[in-house]
C-alpha cells in the first residue's frame, strides 16, 4: 500500500512543533519519545504502520482547538483517533503528522432521560455511554462489536452499526448534535437535543466522513428505552441458498428482528471448536433475535419458526430461558477470537442486496478457489453486511497479498451485485483505492469538494477515503 | 414533448430575468418538465437560472422563492422494489401515491409517515418522492423511525453544473465515501436536482391502537408523553393539540394485534397517574387523527402564518406559553406547530430556548424580513454557504428558498472557482502521486 511521501519541511520543524503542542496541553498528553510514540504507530488494521511525529492527548474542547490551530498554522498534518480500533485504517499515521486521540475526554455531561439524550465526551467508549444510562432503563443502541474498546469519537467518523442496526438504524440515525472542531481551530456546535437540522444537513454530512472534516469532541446521542425482553432463535439449513431465501422471507413476512446473523460451515465449525456453544452440523445457520414482551417474543419466534419451515431446516433451538439464549450467542460472539485461532485472516465488510445472498455466497467460494485461499463467513444477514473473513498465513511468503487481492476481488463483487465497499468499517486505507469500482470521478470529486469546504488545505486525515491519485492534486496544492 | 421547455425557449428568447422583484414566480407555462436525467442535466447546464426546482409544487413553505420554474415530476417511474430486502429505488417525479400503494400490496410502507403540505399551504398537485426527499417531510413515527434522511439509502442528482453524481446505494449499511445523501434530503432543493432515491421501507403493522388523555395542559402533556415515549412499549406517535373536540394528549402503539391490546392495556395502566386515559376507537367515522397530526389539520384554511418549531421536548411548554396562541405539538413535544398572526417574529421570542424554527407558512405581503429558515450561527452559515459554491458554483439554485440571501444571482459569494468535472474526470485517471513511500509491514 502506498502513502504519500512525507513532507521534508515538517520534519525539520518538529522541535519547534513539539515545543508549541507542549505549551498547550498538559505535561503528560505529549507523546513524542519513541517508545511512546510505538503504540500509536498502527489501529486494528495492523498490517500497516508508521510511527508518527507526536501524539497528543488532550482533556478538552479547548484544547484540541489549541492543537489544531498550531497544526494547521505549522502545516503539519493531522490524524484524529478515538480508541484505536478501527479495521479499515483510518486511524493509521504518516510520518509527518501529529496524532490527535481524544481517549482522555470521556465525561458524560449531561442526561437527560424525558429528552431521551446523552451527551458525552467522544473518547467514552460505546459500552459505556449504555452503562451511564442503562439503570434509567434506557440504553445506546449501535453496537459494534468492538463496542467494549471503541470510541464514541470512533463510531461517529465511521458511522458505526452493530448487530442490532436492522432495527435500531446506525450512528447516523443516533446522533443528535456534535461540538466541531475544524482543522483551523474553530470550534462549532452542530444540531442539540432537537430531532431535525435548521439547515443542511451538515450532522449527517460529518458522520462517517472518517475525521477528515472535523475532530468531534462532544456527541449528543440518542437514548431509547430498553425493551423488556429479548431472546434468539438458532436454525440450521442445508444450504447457504436456504438460509439465504429464508431472511428474505422473515422480513417479507413482516416480523422486524432486531438481529439475524449467519453463519457458513467454515465458521460454525471453527465456532464449534472453539467455544463449544452445541452449534449443528449444517451449511448455514442463522440467529434470530427478536424483542418485546414474554408474549409478543413467543409469538414472533413462531412466526419465524413458521416463516422458515418451508425452507427445511436441519434443525431449530429456540432459547428458552436467559442462559440457553447466552449459549447461542456464545459461538457467534467468539467468531472472530475461533477464526484467529485458524490462523491470520483479514476481515472484509462489504454490503449487498439481501437478495443476492445466494449467488455471492457461491461466486466468492470460487473467487476464493481460484487464489487458493479458504473464505469463512459470519454477518448481519438481515441488512446484508457481510464480514467474509479471508484465511491465510503471514509467514507465508505472499499470502497476505494473495489474500489482499482475494478481498479486492469480493468487494468488487459486492459492488457489482449491487452493494458496497464497506457497510461499517468505513474506508480508510484499506478500501481507498477500490473506491473508483464504486463512485465515478465525478461522484468523488463531490465528494473531495465537502472536504475542500471544511479542511481547504487537506490536513485533516488527508490520505484516506480518496484514492491518492484522485486526491494528489488538491493534497499538493495544499501542501 | 422530452425537452419541451428548452426547444420552445429557443435562441431567440430572452435569457431568463435577472432582475424582478423577489418572491416573483415565472408564469407557468414557462415551468421546464425534462422527461429523463439527461434532459434536466442539459437544462440546468444551459440555462440561466435561478431554476425554481419541484416536484408536484405542493410544498412552497415559507415566503415565495424565485426563479425559472424547473419541474422533475416528467422524470417519473419505479425502478426497483424488492419487498424481501426493504428496499425501493424511484425516479424523482414518481408520486408517492403511487409508492405507497405498491407498498401497501406488499404489506409495507414509508415507515417515517411523510407529511402532506397541501392542506396546510392551500396548494395543489401530486406530492412527489422527490419533493418528499428535498424537504425531508417527516410526520409522527419521526422519534422511532426516523425522518426521511434516515430512510434515504442513496440518491442520484444533478448538480449546478449539470453534472449527474451519485451517493449512497441500495442497501442498508453504507459507509463507503460521504453521505452526500443526507445532505441532500431536506436542502430543498439549493444544491441540486434529485432525480432518483432509493428508500428503505418497513412492514405495515398489522393493529394500531391510539390511547388519549383528554384536558392536559402543555406541562402535564409533555410530562405524560415522555414517559410513555421512555417506556418498553414502543409508543410510535405522541402529540397534543385540539383536534376538534377538544385538547387531547395522543399516544399511539402499533404492531401484531396481540402485542397492541398487550402493550395498549399496560400502558394506559402507566399513564393513569397523568389523567383519565381512553381507548380511541378507530374507525371509518372518525377521520384517522394521526393524518390530522402529520398534516397540521387544526390550521387547514385558518388565516395567519404557522410556524415549525423543532426543539427539546422539555422546552417546548415554555415555549407553549411564549406562543400564546393556537398549536399542535408532535414528536412528544420536540415539534411544535404554531399558528400566529402575521408577521409577528416567533422567532426571535423564542430566543434562548434552542432548536430552531420554520416559517412554513407567511401570509402574503406580511413582514418581509422574516425569513423562511433559521439564520445559522456564523461559522455554521459560512460551511453552509461554501457547500453551495461547491454544488452551485454559479448558482443555478439560489432561489432564496433556503439560504438567507434571496437576492443574490449568479456567481455564489466566496471567490471560489469550480474546475471543469471533465478535467477532473480526466486528471483521477492520471498517474499516481510521484515518489509515493511505501508502508512498512508489522509482521
Amino acid at each position: 500500500m502506498d502513502m504519500p511521501s512525507p513532507d521534508a519541511g515538517a520534519l525539520a520543524r518538529r522541535p519547534a512543533l513539539l515545543a508549541e503542542l507542549a505549551a498547550v496541553v498538559a505535561r503528560d498528553a505529549l507523546i513524542s519519545d519513541p517508545v511512546g510514540l510505538r503504540a500509536y504507530e498502527c489501529d486494528a488494521l495492523t498490517a500497516y504502520a508508521c510511527t508518527p511525529l507526536a501524539v497528543v492527548l488532550p482533556g478538552s474542547t479547548g484544547e484540541v482547538a489549541a492543537v489544531l490551530r498550531i497544526c494547521h498554522a505549522a502545516g503539519v498534518p493531522v490524524v484524529p483517533r478515538g480508541a484505536g480500533t478501527s479495521l479499515a485504517g483510518g486511524a493509521l499515521p504518516t510520518a509527518d503528522c501529529v496524532v490527535l486521540g481524544v481517549a482522555r475526554m470521556t465525561e458524560v455531561l449531561e442526561v437527560d432521560t424525558a429528552d431521551r439524550l446523552i451527551r458525552v465526551q467522544t473518547g467514552r467508549t460505546n459500552l459505556q455511554v449504555t452503562a451511564a444510562v442503562e439503570e434509567a432503563g434506557f440504553f445506546y443502541a449501535p453496537d459494534p462489536s468492538s463496542q467494549l474498546a471503541c470510541a464514541i469519537a470512533g463510531n461517529i467518523a465511521m458511522n458505526s452499526g452493530g448487530a442490532h442496526c436492522l432495527k435500531y438504524g446506525v450512528t447516523a440515525n443516533n446522533l443528535l448534535g456534535v461540538t466541531l472542531v475544524t482543522m483551523e481551530g474553530e470550534v462549532m456546535e452542530i444540531g442539540d437535543g432537537h430531532l431535525d437540522a435548521a439547515g443542511l444537513d451538515l450532522l449527517g454530512l460529518i458522520c462517517g466522513s472518517e475525521g477528515q472534516l472535523g475532530v468531534v469532541t462532544e456527541a449528543t446521542l440518542r437514548i431509547l428505552p430498553q425493551p423488556e425482553g429479548a431472546r434468539p432463535v438458532l436454525m440450521g439449513f442445508a444450504s447457504a441458498e436456504a438460509a439465504g431465501a429464508c431472511v428474505a422471507d422473515i422480513i417479507r413476512s413482516g416480523v422486524l428482528p432486531v438481529a439475524i446473523e449467519f453463519m457458513d460451515r467454515p465458521c460454525i465449525e471453527a465456532c464449534e471448536a472453539f467455544s463449544g456453544a452445541g452449534y449443528p452440523d449444517c451449511e448455514a445457520l442463522l440467529i434470530v433475535e427478536v424483542e418485546g414482551s414474554e408474549d409478543e417474543i413467543a409469538a414472533t419466534l413462531r412466526r419465524v419458526l413458521a416463516v422458515a419451515a418451508a425452507h427445511d431446516p436441519v434443525a431449530t433451538r429456540e432459547a428458552a430461558d436467559a442462559d440457553e439464549a447466552a449459549r447461542i450467542w456464545l459461538g457467534r460472539k467468539s467468531a472472530f477470537g475461533a477464526m484467529g485461532q485458524l490462523g491470520d485472516y483479514i476481515c472484509l465488510d462489504g454490503t449487498i442486496p439481501v437478495s443476492q445472498l445466494p449467488l455471492t455466497l457461491r461466486r466468492m467460494s470460487e473467487l476464493a478457489q481460484a487464489r487458493g485461499l479458504r473464505v469463512a463467513n459470519v454477518f448481519h444477514a438481515g441488512d446484508g453486511n457481510m464480514h467474509p473473513l479471508i484465511l491465510f498465513d503471514a509467514n507465508t511468503e505472499g499470502q497476505l497479498e494473495t489474500a489482499e487481492a482475494l478481498g479486492a476481488d469480493i468487494l468488487r463483487l459486492c459492488v457489482e451485485v449491487g452493494g458496497c465497499l464497506t457497510g461499517e468499517h468505513g474506508v480508510g486505507v484499506e478500501k481507498r483505492d477500490l473506491m473508483t469500482a464504486q463512485f465515478s470521478a465525478g461522484d468523488l470529486e463531490m465528494q473531495m469538494r465537502v472536504k475542500d469546504v471544511f479542511d481547504p488545505r487537506w490536513l485533516l486525515n488527508p490520505a484516506k477515503v480518496f484514492p491518492l491519485a484522485a486526491s494528489a492534486a488538491r493534497r499538493e496544492a495544499a501542501a | 414533448m422530452s425537452a419541451g421547455g428548452e426547444d420552445r425557449r429557443g435562441g431567440a428568447a430572452p435569457p431568463p430575468a435577472t432582475g424582478g422583484p423577489p418572491g416573483e414566480y415565472f408564469r407557468r407555462e414557462e415551468m421546464r418538465r425534462p422527461e429523463t436525467e439527461a434532459d434536466l442535466a442539459r437544462m440546468v447546464a444551459l440555462d440561466g437560472g435561478p431554476l425554481l426546482l419541484e416536484g408536484g409544487g405542493t410544498r412552497a413553505v415559507g415566503r415565495p422563492a424565485r426563479g425559472r420554474g424547473l419541474s422533475v415530476a416528467g422524470i417519473s417511474g419505479v425502478t426497483l422494489y424488492e419487498p424481501g430486502a426493504l428496499t425501493l429505488s424511484a425516479r424523482a417525479g414518481t408520486p408517492l401515491a403511487e409508492i405507497e400503494a405498491l407498498l401497501a400490496g406488499e404489506g409495507q410502507r414509508l415507515a417515517f409517515e411523510p407529511m402532506d403540505h397541501r392542506g396546510l399551504l392551500g396548494t395543489s398537485g401530486t406530492p412527489t418522492l422527490g419533493g418528499m426527499v428535498a424537504a425531508n417531510a417527516t410526520g409522527p413515527r419521526r422519534m422511532v423511525a426516523g425522518a426521511v434522511r434516515d430512510a434515504v439509502l442513496g440518491l442520484r442528482f444533478v448538480t449546478g453544473e449539470g453534472a449527474v453524481v451519485k451517493s449512497g446505494g441500495r442497501v442498508m449499511k453504507n459507509v463507503t465515501g460521504y453521505d452526500l445523501a443526507k445532505l441532500m434530503t431536506g436542502s430543498w432543493g439549493t444544491l441540486g436536482a434529485i432525480t432518483e432515491v432509493t428508500l428503505k421501507v418497513l412492514p405495515a403493522p398489522e393493529a394500531r391502537a391510539t390511547l388519549e388523555i383528554p384536558g392536559l395542559d402543555p406541562v402535564a402533556a409533555v410530562a405524560a408523553m415522555s414517559a410513555a415515549l421512555g417506556s418498553p412499549f414502543e409508543v410510535t406517535g405522541a402529540a397534543h393539540g385540539d383536534l376538534g373536540q377538544g385538547v387531547v394528549t395522543l399516544l399511539r402503539l402499533e404492531g401484531f394485534a396481540p402485542s397492541v391490546e398487550d402493550r395498549a392495556v399496560r400502558l394506559a395502566r402507566m399513564l393513569e397517574p397523568h389523567g383519565p386515559v381512553r381507548r380511541r376507537l378507530d374507525g371509518e367515522a372518525a377521520p384517522d387523527p394521526w393524518v390530522a397530526v402529520r398534516d397540521v389539520g387544526p390550521f387547514h384554511g385558518v388565516p395567519g402564518d404557522v410556524w415549525r418549531i423543532s426543539l427539546r421536548p422539555s422546552r417546548a411548554a415554555e415555549a407553549v406559553a411564549r406562543i400564546g396562541g393556537p398549536v399542535l405539538l408532535d414528536w412528544g413535544g420536540g415539534l411544535i406547530w404554531a399558528l400566529t398572526e402575521p408577521g409577528r417574529d416567533l422567532r426571535a421570542e423564542l430566543a434562548g430556548l434552542g432548536g430552531h424554527a420554520r416559517l412554513e407558512r407567511a401570509t402574503p405581503g406580511a413582514d418581509p424580513a422574516l425569513a423562511t429558515f433559521p439564520p445559522e450561527p456564523a461559522a455554521v452559515a459560512r460551511l453552509s454557504r461554501d457547500l453551495r459554491a461547491r454544488f452551485d458554483p454559479r448558482g443555478r439554485f439560489a432561489t432564496g428558498r433556503m439560504e438567507p440571501d434571496t437576492a443574490e444571482q449568479g456567481p455564489r459569494p466566496g471567490g471560489w472557482r469550480s474546475p471543469d468535472l471533465a478535467t477532473a474526470d480526466a486528471k483521477s485517471d492520471g498517474p499516481a502521486v510521484a515518489g509515493p513511500a511505501t508502508f512498512g509491514r508489522t509482521t
